[in-house]
């Protein structure tokens, strides 16, 4: 809508002789001839209620572009398995290279829970009931939520960087200008990577951040290896376990699909990249944050 | 070289246009228009490609040459229109019979689209792995053959995308076309950005390409000296946002030398290279 005003109407009839001279050339303006000035559209200005319309329907819309996308991978999963080599290569990146990372952060965490549990514990002098409270909470809760946090930051960022990279430079165009399915080829083996592997990241989480808090609680603190074992296979059940790892499955697929999404559907250039890859990181974090709490509800 | 060692789902060296169809048309543009959101690039283009024909779209940046060849190859849908291979509209093809006919395209991307993750051998052999189940020892000579067609020695098949300049990306992305034996070849820009002697390069490579097998090609450029060079007939396109209400956005088709003798502005000054009265935009 291109709107113009018209300058007719401004004539000047103020005090011109208490003012400058040259104050008064420039204020001297009459125009008689109704001379349009287009001037640039300037967009009225949005209120709250369609801040909050234009969101929804943003938020609506991506969310239904996310179901379809992830609906037409799982038809081509259906019709079959993409090449073994393309599956292993993504495997390893996404499972294997991921293990150092995982190891660290599961392993600082058992360790940071048994300082910060001790003290609380030590108040009510039920140290050696600190094992039970640690390896629960890794076990079901920050096992699976920090490998899937550390997939989402290193593999997920990634793949929206390597996919954006892949559709800005037409290399999507070109796999299917020579008969692949760019779904079947990119899309298919990235999730089968992420959906497969992070249990197995997360149990090495699980099992590292066990490790840690049991070395700190025992050996740096003084608690009894008996009682602190005694009590944590009292409380923590084989379903907590369980639970843990088919939770990071849902994360896994979640991870897979949003980075593989932000990618095809990333802008042009170096910063629609950039932004591809910020997303996908933003989006799986908060999709993590989500599922944990639905699933969390729906497994207890 | 022994074809016995192959069995192939699709065979990608038959030929499917025969002699009886040259000159019939291949690849049809029926009233297409697209748009990207509410930008429109292409309103109402009807064009028809004949088999055997090498026809230049040259036209301004942004007039939607690119986004023609690639509704051809049915890389892009038309927001309205239709697109027809063979006199048959894409879109009623199953999937799998657009993926089995899309072979029978070529397609030179600008920026030549090497997979960055793969080397010159993996590059070239794309198409023929995923097409075809033949024999390793078969794709190699295939590969080794397709780089010497382009003028590239077997020793680059070992090097990765980043390792090649803008003139041997290019000519790695014909092999890589040229491996599937593609009855239609769509360049995009195959010369923007090469030296004087890599355009001729280039425009020597589609001349041969052409003489070894009777491909149809389709060629997007702004390089007059391709136009003269390799073009059969000619077709300019015009930015949307210049035309008048209700003019055609294809201002001219013709030959090469109708093309360099119209006496319409538009498309002497194109292919002059003269901006004449368009200096007037700039000097604002």
């Amino acid at each position: 809508m291109n709107r113009n005003c018209y300058r007719s109407d401004l004539t000047f009839f103020g005090s011109l002789r208490t003012i400058r001279a040259d104050v008064r050339d420039v204020c001297l303006v009459r125009i008689t001839d109704r001379e349009v000035m287009p001037t640039a559209t300037v967009p009225p200005r949005a209120s709250i209620v369609h801040v909050i319309g234009q969101s929804t329907i943003g938020f609506v819309t991506t969310v239904g572009d996310l179901v379809l996308f992830t609906l037409d991978m799982l038809r081509w999963l259906m019709r079959g398995l993409p090449r073994r080599s393309v599956v292993l290569q993504n495997m390893y990146e996404v499972g294997v290279r991921s293990i150092p990372v995982v190891l660290i952060t599961g392993l600082f965490i058992g360790m940071v829970l048994a300082i910060q549990g001790y003290a609380q514990f030590a108040l009510l002098q039920m140290e050696t009931r600190l094992g039970a409270v640690i390896n629960m909470a890794l076990v079901a809760e920050l096992g699976p939520t920090l490998a899937a946090t550390m997939l989402a930051g290193r593999v997920g960022s990634a793949m929206a960087a390597e996919l954006g990279t892949m559709r800005v430079t037409e290399q999507i165009d070109a796999l299917r200008a020579l008969g692949a399915n760019p779904i079947q080829y990119l899309v298919v083996p990235r999730f089968l990577a992420c959906f497969l592997l992070i249990p197995m990241l997360t149990a090495i989480a699980d099992g590292i951040g066990v490790i840690g808090g049991w070395l700190l609680s025992t050996q740096s603190l003084g608690i009894d290896s008996t009682y602190y074992w005694h009590h944590s296979t009292a409380y923590v059940t084989a379903w907590d376990v369980w639970t843990g790892l088919l939770k990071s499955m849902f994360f896994g697929a979640a991870i897979s699909m949003i980075a593989c999404y932000q990618g095809f559907h990333c802008g042009s250039g170096a910063e629609g990249v950039g932004r591809a890859a910020t997303s996908a990181f933003v989006l799986s974090f908060v999709a993590i944050l989500v599922l944990d709490f639905f699933l969390g509800m729906f497994l207890n | 070289m022994s074809q016995n060692s192959t069995t192939s789902q699709h065979e990608p060296f038959d030929h499917p246009f025969t002699g009886d169809e040259f000159g019939q048309p291949i690849i049809r543009l029926d009233g297409v228009s697209k748009q990207f959101g509410d930008h429109e690039v292409l309103r109402d283009i009807s064009l028809t490609i004949r088999a055997g024909d090498t026809v230049c779209l040259i036209g301004e940046s942004g007039c939607g040459k690119s986004v023609t060849m690639k509704l051809m190859a049915s890389l892009l849908k038309p927001t309205s229109g239709h697109v027809l291979w063979d006199e048959v509209p894409v879109e009623q093809r199953t999937d799998e019979e657009l993926v089995r006919d899309r072979l029978r395209f070529g397609y030179l991307f600008q920026g030549a689209a090497l997979f960055d993750s793969m080397n010159v051998f993996e590059n070239v052999a794309f198409g023929l792995r995923q097409n075809t189940k033949m024999s390793e020892p078969y794709m190699r000579d295939i590969v080794a053959q397709r780089l010497m067609d382009v003028g590239l020695t077997p020793a680059t098949a070992s090097k990765m995308p980043s390792e090649l300049s803008g003139g041997m990306k290019k000519r790695v992305g014909l092999a890589r076309t040229l491996a599937l034996m593609p009855d239609i070849i769509l360049y995009d820009e195959p010369t923007t950005g090469l030296d004087p002697i890599m355009i001729d390069v280039i425009n020597n490579l589609i001349l041969k390409t052409r003489k070894r097998r009777p491909v149809t090609s389709v060629i997007v450029t702004h390089e007059m000296t391709t136009v003269r060079k390799v073009a059969d007939h000619v077709v300019m396109f015009y930015p949307l946002s210049r035309l008048q209400p209700g003019e055609s956005q294809i201002v001219f088709e013709g030959t090469p030398d109708e093309a360099f003798e119209s006496s319409d502005p538009r498309v002497w000054q194109f292919v002059y290279g003269e901006a004449g009265e368009r200096m007037q935009e700039f000097a604002a």
